[in-house]
């Protein structure tokens, strides 16, 4: 009996330092962004009454809806061409893939939009090259637009889409792939017959990853939108801090965490945790 | 045992990515090397006066140091809070555990934007009261990073722990350990490898963090990021660049030697 109360004294006594800090720290500034958005400017539903009419808020949501699917598609159709070299590659292959993986994964989002500028902007490596060569004589805009933040926001999230992939790939058994070729299926056919199916669990993960991210996502598309194509993100930032409108930015904020949430509940439904990771 | 291995077309494909994953990488060293003010590609000469400019320039070397010391305290303060709150996970295995695993983990899942404005929400609350911990602060800074980086802490250590065999705590414990012995003695000598990783994780996820940041600092908190961020959003200034290309070759030296020792040690 001793021991049993011991045991529940040393439990709490170790949990209860981060769960205090984060329900201090996190859960209780949470509940004051929802009052925010109920009391800011006069209590009352006025605020999501204006992200239901308003035609800006919601010309943002439709365009972070379609940024996310555009780079949800691309993101995952390129980390499973990469993945599937880094998992399946003579040695040397393996190195090279995860050094272009990891490299990128480990360096801050700033310096990849930086690199992006450098390489899109008007006085950018590829204009000037273009320029050079006498293939255009004005500048192309390739940044500042929606082109620009969906090429970066990809950039971004090929690291984070591959590693769902990979798992799936390593689990799969050589012997069906090796079966499939003895029967005198194509390697075309093979691929899309028998290994694309049988990864599904990881395309399916790797793309809720990358669209849940896509969907909150700040420094891309601010830093290469040039203020031209504000995702949901950047609305909240420039209702706090712009146009001060706290109460909008705090129904925004409680809306895009709804809609996530719906969306992770709706997909383990389906999925269940453990094939995805 | 015969593998199947990628074909030409998958190895074309994935060449064409891997040049897509580098390509703006390689190209902040041309722009990091022009003699221009502006961005702009050099032609002809190359100068160096942009990594000059990193060494005089006070507000990066004070930038570089703020991080330092941000990262620093909020890594400490969040991997000291992962640990015991794994420990009591581990050791006790509480009703409930998924539940606070899961309030835990939430600063992770939810869109980095929200959390931005949660704890802009806390650190302005803060302010009302004291004027060296809330908004604009280093230590409110230190405090809202180590909410970030706590769930990852968590994840690591707690991954770290699952690996760990049962029984030697058992063994410890009928021989009489108290709990402090067995976490201080047995366990933590035996997750050592997970603890470090975590505070560095902890550490370089605090030095690149912009989202929050940015939420939370106007003037005089200006983290390197931060100030990365302002140089970027209104003029861009190519010593940027140059800081670009230092701290990419710090990433891929680091990656290199890891991947190096972890070669050695599995050649043993």
């Amino acid at each position: 009996m001793k021991a049993y109360l011991s045991d529940r004294m040393g439990a709490a006594l170790l949990m209860a330092p981060l769960l205090l800090f984060l329900g201090a720290a996190y859960a209780w500034p949470f509940l004051g962004v929802v009052n925010w958005s109920f009391t800011l400017p006069e209590p009352g539903l006025g605020q999501y009454g204006a992200l239901a009419t308003d035609p800006l808020v919601q010309s943002v949501f439709i365009r972070t809806l379609r940024i996310a699917a555009i780079v949800t598609l691309l993101s995952v159709t390129a980390a499973y061409a990469i993945t599937v070299v880094w998992v399946r590659g003579t040695p040397m292959q393996r190195v090279v893939a995860e050094f272009c993986i990891l490299v990128p994964f480990w360096i801050s989002v700033l310096t990849r939009a930086f690199g992006w500028v450098a390489l899109l902007s008007n006085r950018g490596l590829i204009n000037t090259w273009l320029q050079a060569i006498g293939f255009i004589s004005e500048p192309l805009t390739l940044v500042r637009n929606e082109f620009g933040v969906i090429v970066g926001m990809t950039h971004f999230l090929i690291p984070f889409a591959v590693f769902p992939l990979a798992s799936s790939m390593r689990s799969l058994d050589d012997r069906v792939l090796l079966a499939a070729r003895g029967l005198g299926s194509s390697r075309m056919r093979t691929f899309w017959s028998v290994f694309v199916p049988m990864t599904r669990s990881g395309i399916i993960g790797s793309a809720l990853i990358v669209f849940v991210f896509s969907l909150g996502f700040f420094v891309t598309p601010a830093i290469l939108g040039g203020g031209r194509s504000v995702m949901i993100a950047e609305l909240i930032y420039l209702r706090i801090f712009q146009s001060p409108d706290w109460g909008l930015g705090a129904a925004i904020s409680v809306v895009l965490v709804l809609f996530v949430g719906a969306l992770m509940a709706l997909l383990f439904r389906y999925v269940r945790p453990k094939q995805m990771i | 045992m015969p593998t199947y291995r990628p074909g030409p077309v998958s190895l074309i494909l994935a060449a064409l990515v891997a040049l897509f994953l580098l390509l703006p990488l390689l190209a902040v060293i041309p722009v990091s090397l022009t003699p221009s003010r502006m961005l702009a590609m050099p032609s002809g000469e190359l100068s160096l006066r942009h990594y000059r400019a990193l060494i005089e320039d006070p507000r990066w070397i004070n930038s570089i140091l703020l991080s330092i010391r941000i990262g620093v305290v909020s890594s400490a303060f969040s991997t000291v809070l992962a640990l015991c709150f794994s420990l009591g996970v581990w050791m006790f295995q509480p009703r409930f555990t998924a539940v606070l695993v899961g309030f835990v983990l939430l600063p992770m899942v939810v869109p980095p934007v929200v959390s931005a404005i949660t704890l802009y929400f806390l650190l302005t609350s803060i302010s009302g009261v004291s004027s060296f911990f809330g908004y604009d602060t280093w230590l409110g800074v230190a405090m809202a990073h180590a909410v970030m980086t706590v769930p990852f802490a968590t994840v690591l250590i707690l991954v770290s722990l699952s690996q760990l065999d049962r029984r030697i705590d058992l063994a410890a414990r009928g021989l009489g350990a108290t709990v402090w012995e067995r976490a201080t003695r047995i366990i933590m000598p035996n997750i050592k490898f997970g603890i470090v990783t975590a505070a560095l994780l902890s550490f370089v996820l605090s030095w690149e963090e912009i989202g929050v940041t940015l939420f939370i600092t106007s003037v005089n908190a200006i983290t390197l990021p931060r100030l990365m961020w302002m140089g970027l959003r209104d003029n861009i200034d190519p010593a940027i660049a140059a800081l670009s290309v230092i701290l990419i070759i710090i990433t891929v030296l680091v990656l290199a030697v890891r991947s190096l020792v972890g070669r050695l040690r599995g050649a043993h």
